[in-house]
């Protein structure tokens, strides 16, 4: 299991507009790179990113070989109703880690 | 003797010129795309014609470190179930492949306001896409120069 930080408001108010950021450790591998021994490094990326509230998507996103190490995401969300929050990343080499989080909503 | 009247008309004409050729270099097509990059941008429209505006792409105009490089894109637009931004996408000129990150948004996320973190292996020009909901596409182009540039080799 990698690393992974999730940070938003603990709880809102309805309708309220919050940041959620989110990134996970990774060493997003480019398959561009020559190792010690001169020969190529395989490509080892996160592929794909998603967040889903209450299973409902809320930001999905395709993620290339330039995007940095420990990929990191900010993006926003309207606060509706107390649920939970799922954050999926899919990767090479059957990469696969989900995280949920809840948020209480007055 | 040369006359001072004439001496002042000849200042002017050449203030006049150095002003023509500053707004000649200003108003060159400084986002004229390179054929590459309209090409990736092609297959993420799928051929629609691109406007700019709406699009704001925040990124450092000089970057030290291009390992790890903050952008973030904003798109001036409304994120109701009727009206919003449904895809963010970010191209590259001169990394090893043109797509850099491509985003999907939908109405429950409030704004459209996407930040990441990405690679550039060199000096290069970046364009960032808007699709929105009524099907129209937005662009913002940005050029950057990079002084370490990402491993890629």
């Amino acid at each position: 299991m990698a690393r992974a930080l999730i940070h938003l408001p603990a709880a809102a108010r309805k309708g309220e507009v919050v940041e959620v950021r989110a990134l996970i450790a990774h060493a997003m591998e480019t398959g561009y790179r020559a190792g010690a021994d001169g020969r190529i490094l395989p490509r080892d990326i996160i592929r794909r990113f998603s967040c889903r509230y209450d299973g409902e998507l809320v930001f999905s996103a395709d993620l290339y070989p330039a995007v940095s190490a420990n990929p990191y995401f900010a993006f926003f969300l309207t606060a509706d109703g107390s649920g939970s929050l799922t954050f999926t990343w899919e990767g090479d080499n059957g990469f696969a880690q989900t995280e949920t989080v809840t948020i209480t909503v007055s | 003797m040369i006359d001072a009247a004439a001496l002042d008309r000849a200042r002017r004409q050449l203030l006049a010129a150095g002003l023509g050729i500053g707004l000649g270099v200003a108003w060159r097509p400084a986002h004229a795309l390179s054929d590459e990059l309209a090409g990736a941008l092609r297959a993420f429209t799928g051929g629609a014609a691109t406007r700019e505006g709406k699009v704001s792409f925040d990124i450092a105009p000089l970057v030290e470190n291009g390992n790890t490089v903050p952008i973030t894109v904003t798109v001036d637009h409304p994120m109701t179930a009727a009206q919003h931004v449904q895809a963010i996408a970010v191209f590259n000129e001169k990394n090893p492949q043109r797509e850099v990150v491509a985003c999907q948004l939908t109405p429950r996320a409030g704004r459209a306001v996407v930040s990441t973190r990405i690679r550039l292996a060199t000096t290069q020009q970046l364009v960032a896409v808007a699709k929105l909901s009524d099907g129209s596409y937005w662009t913002h182009t940005v050029d950057v120069i990079v002084t370490l540039a990402a491993c890629i080799e």
